[in-house]
């Protein structure tokens, strides 16, 4: 391939592709919550001129504001990640009967491999379960051309579109021709329409009839869709596939014939059945659930699927490979190293709190964020990790297990941004049912985990303007808690005199732990100490290594170079603070019973 | 200086701006002519954890994921990184790898020994290895977020594109005030490896 002119090629990731494609179909509104890996799509798109893109508090929302900008005649768009759309579902079954006026696309961005994320569903079921088209990207120049095809197919269908991406596809870049931006919106108005619009039983049993009409119409549209393609090689080996697994396919099987689906639902039948019949062997290649794989089955198609290509986590050229050869070719990583996992930051606000959880050796129930990153070695503070809001009610539960056993042993805890997405309304119910729960909020004043977004308490918007931010100790009181505590989680003393206090309070009580994440800009820009060693008087005891902290490393000795070191031979090592690493929250000076941790001079 | 096609995997330690390194260097394959794709992971994965892109380019490509065993080209930002993403490498491959050593949290805390003889290892997999330390490099600019387009720098040596793709990649890609200090830091690892005979 020879690229074409520079100007019009650029490097986007899926996820810069399907915002550019949005903005060439001429989108105008867009909704999201912050979502590996789907997050950076609404970031990109909110930076065109004459676009209107926000942070929804989570993916219901989102999906909401975008089906009302549809009614009013915009075309719309509502991201999230795979697990987003099962709190967005409720809207998003019942848009599928109202249909649309302006086009309107929801994007679920899934995580085969679970990279950054708690289980790896397979999003494709929605789009059967709630009968709407979703098309399927292989790149991110089908992620654009998909994109903007999505929102053709909404109006002309009358239906939302589902576009699927996965990490592969949202968190890969390749090259894109840039597109023409459409032509203005259609016209915009709210046209009063009860029959479409209001799902009272009788117009919905309407509706559903509709749409039923509408899938039929779908599956005659994927059969002559040029998404899906068959292109012929040697027959002996033909491959069914969709998705970043097409590339895959064509680079293990240069040579085979492949059924290439661009559209994941509905599947077209009679393509599916005349790409059988001109191959000896036909095998479905797809990551997840075998969802091409059954309706191939269906069709009574002999086929090759989940017992050769694994159901578990993604797939790769070499996965591929083997599967369909039969044939492995074993590597050899270097064994014995020392595992890299993730861990919170130098100086996150979130260590001194789960160093003094642990202290305290409640049970904590978890939730989704960085804290989540807690759970590792050497904090081990995090008993429960479900989904986004679940510690408040998973904590509730445990309470009410357990009785009054429970108190002074149980804790909640969740971040701002995680709170006001699903933690409220638990909450509610903590107070309205009489528990006594202790709930901590870790205000950081952003959502971190998926690299600093605002939030309703940030106090500004995605656009970058200023709004009233959310008072999150106000909000706790307005529901009910009547014991509302901030608390500085870098003074690590007073936070947990403060918990010690909550704990054994029979009545619910919120405890913010209030302190800016350490990559927040205004933070960096900051001047900060740089803590230091001092090596005469570090005996080694690793009181500090307790923190878990990036920046605290352990220099082992052998019993002679301890005493060289002018140390008891018995001394195993010492500490040593990387001043490259060190943020100067201060959390390991009061850690040291030795005074051995100073304030670096220089 | 005619690779047709090339797999270029980067590894090293959220922080390091390793994702910054395989953006630009995306970027200059990509103004050099080649269809490129690239992949990396994003989220939890950067909270220092070990980070890793997959760089291919050529004619045209197709998966964004390189294979074991057939990388051209390991760009290391740090030492046992390297050591634990070797087996990307094609027996034929050159790995230019970062001396810097980063503990990972069970060493830190003591459960575990940094692994010794990492450059031994690596030079058993390899016979093309490339030890430098771009840390110094980095720092005697005075600036030590540079370590990537250090590593750009002396990574470019092995691969086949003029200088000025790199440097107009590096001005697209980064904030102008910062686009001076890290043209230094390309050239300082571009020092660090003597210019290879045409022809690889």
């Amino acid at each position: 391939m020879s690229v074409p002119a520079r100007e019009k090629v650029e490097l986007l990731s899926g996820n810069e592709a399907i915002a550019r494609g949005a903005h060439e179909a001429g989108v105008t509104v867009a909704s999201a919550y912050p979502g590996t890996p789907s997050t950076e799509i609404l970031e990109n798109f909110a930076r065109y001129e004459g676009v209107y893109a926000e942070w929804a508090p989570n993916e219901k929302v989102a999906v909401e504001v975008a089906h009302g900008a549809s009614m009013a005649g915009a075309r719309a768009l509502a991201v999230m990640k795979h697990v987003g759309v099962n709190v967005a579902a409720d809207p998003i079954f019942t848009a599928s009967y109202t249909g649309v006026r302006g086009g309107f696309v929801i994007v679920t961005a899934d995580d085969p491999e679970l990279h950054s994320s708690q289980n790896e569903q397979d999003n494709r079921h929605y789009a059967v379960a709630a009968k709407i088209p979703m098309l399927e990207p292989s790149d991110s120049f089908e992620a654009k051309e998909f994109t903007r095809l999505a929102f053709a197919l909404s109006e002309r269908f009358d239906t939302p579109v589902f576009l699927r991406s996965t990490t592969r596809i949202s968190h890969a870049k390749g090259a894109v021709r840039l597109g023409e931006v459409s032509g203005p919106p259609p016209a915009l108005g709210f046209v009063r329409d009860p029959a479409k619009w209001v799902m009272l039983p009788d117009n919905a049993r309407r509706r559903h009839a509709i749409v039923e009409e509408r899938m039929r119409s779908l599956a005659e549209f994927a059969e002559t869709f040029d998404g899906n393609r068959i292109e012929w090689g040697d027959r002996e080996l033909g491959v069914i596939t969709a998705g970043v697994s097409y590339q895959y396919v064509r680079e293990a099987f240069p040579e085979a014939s492949v059924l290439k689906l661009g559209m994941a639902h509905p599947l077209p039948s009679r393509l599916v059945r005349e790409f059988a019949a001109g191959v000896s062997r036909v095998v479905v290649v797809e990551e997840l659930d075998p969802h091409i794989e059954t309706h191939v089955k269906a069709l009574g198609v002999p086929v090759q699927g989940k017992e050769i290509i694994p159901i578990v986590g993604e797939l790769s050229p070499r996965i591929v490979r083997d599967g369909i050869s039969g044939k492995s070719v074993p590597v050899h990583p270097a064994e014995g190293l020392p595992g890299r996992p993730p861990n919170l930051c130098p100086g996150c606000p979130h260590r001194g709190l789960f160093y003094v959880l642990n202290r305290l050796k409640v049970t904590v129930a978890g939730d989704i964020g960085c804290y989540t990153l807690a759970a590792l070695p050497p904090l081990g503070g995090m008993d429960t990790c479900v989904c986004m809001g679940a510690s408040l009610g998973n904590a509730f539960g445990i309470e009410k297990a357990l009785g009054k056993a429970a108190l002074g042993k149980v804790v909640a805890v969740i971040g701002d941004s995680t709170f006001l997405h699903s933690g409220i309304t638990p909450l509610i119910d903590i107070v309205y049912n009489r528990g006594f729960t202790t709930v901590i909020i870790l205000d950081n004043r952003t959502t971190a985990m998926t690299g600093a977004q605002e939030n309703p308490a940030t106090g500004r918007t995605l656009m970058g303007e200023p709004t009233r931010r959310l008072d999150l100790a106000a909000l706790c009181r307005a529901v009910g808690v009547d014991h509302v505590y901030t608390v500085n989680p870098h003074d690590m003393a007073r936070t947990e005199a403060v918990l010690r206090r909550e704990l054994f309070r029979g009545e619910p009580s919120v405890v913010i732990t209030e302190a800016p994440c350490v990559l927040l800009p205004d933070h960096r820009r900051k001047k900060r100490p740089v803590y230091e060693v001092i090596p005469d008087l570090c005996t080694g005891c690793m009181a500090c290594s307790k923190l878990g902290c990036p920046a605290i490393e352990w220099v082992p000795f052998t019993p002679e170079e301890a005493v060289a070191a002018g140390k008891k031979g018995s001394q195993k090592g010492m500490a040593r603070i990387n001043p490259l690493l060190c943020d100067g929250c201060n959390q390991c000076p009061p850690l040291c019973k030795f005074q051995a941790i100073l304030e670096k001079k220089d | 200086m005619t690779q047709a096609r090339g797999n270029v995997f980067l590894a090293g330690v959220g922080g390091q701006g390793a994702l910054l390194a395989s953006e630009v260097l995306g970027e200059a394959f990509l103004l050099g002519g080649y269809d490129v794709k690239k992949s990396e992971v994003h989220g939890m994965a950067q909270r220092g954890g070990a980070v890793t892109t997959h760089l291919r380019y050529g004619p045209k490509v197709f998966s964004p994921l390189i294979e074991p065993g057939t990388a051209d080209l390991l760009i290391a930002f740090e030492k046992m990184e390297a050591l634990r993403f070797a087996h990307f490498l094609s027996p034929e491959g050159a790995a230019v790898v970062n001396a810097q050593e980063i503990m990972p949290p069970s060493v830190a805390t003591g459960r575990e020994r940094y692994p010794e003889r990492i450059e031994e290892r690596l030079a058993g997999v390899t016979p093309n290895l490339y030890m430098v330390d771009a840390l110094a490099a980095a720092l005697s600019l005075r600036e030590v977020r540079a370590v990537n387009m250090v590593m750009v720098g002396a990574a470019s040596r092995l691969l086949p594109l003029p200088e000025t793709c790199y440097l107009e990649a590096l001005r697209g890609r980064l904030p102008e005030r910062i686009v001076g200090v890290n043209e230094k830091a390309f050239r300082a690892g571009r020092a660090l490896l003597a210019p290879r005979g045409a022809g690889r």
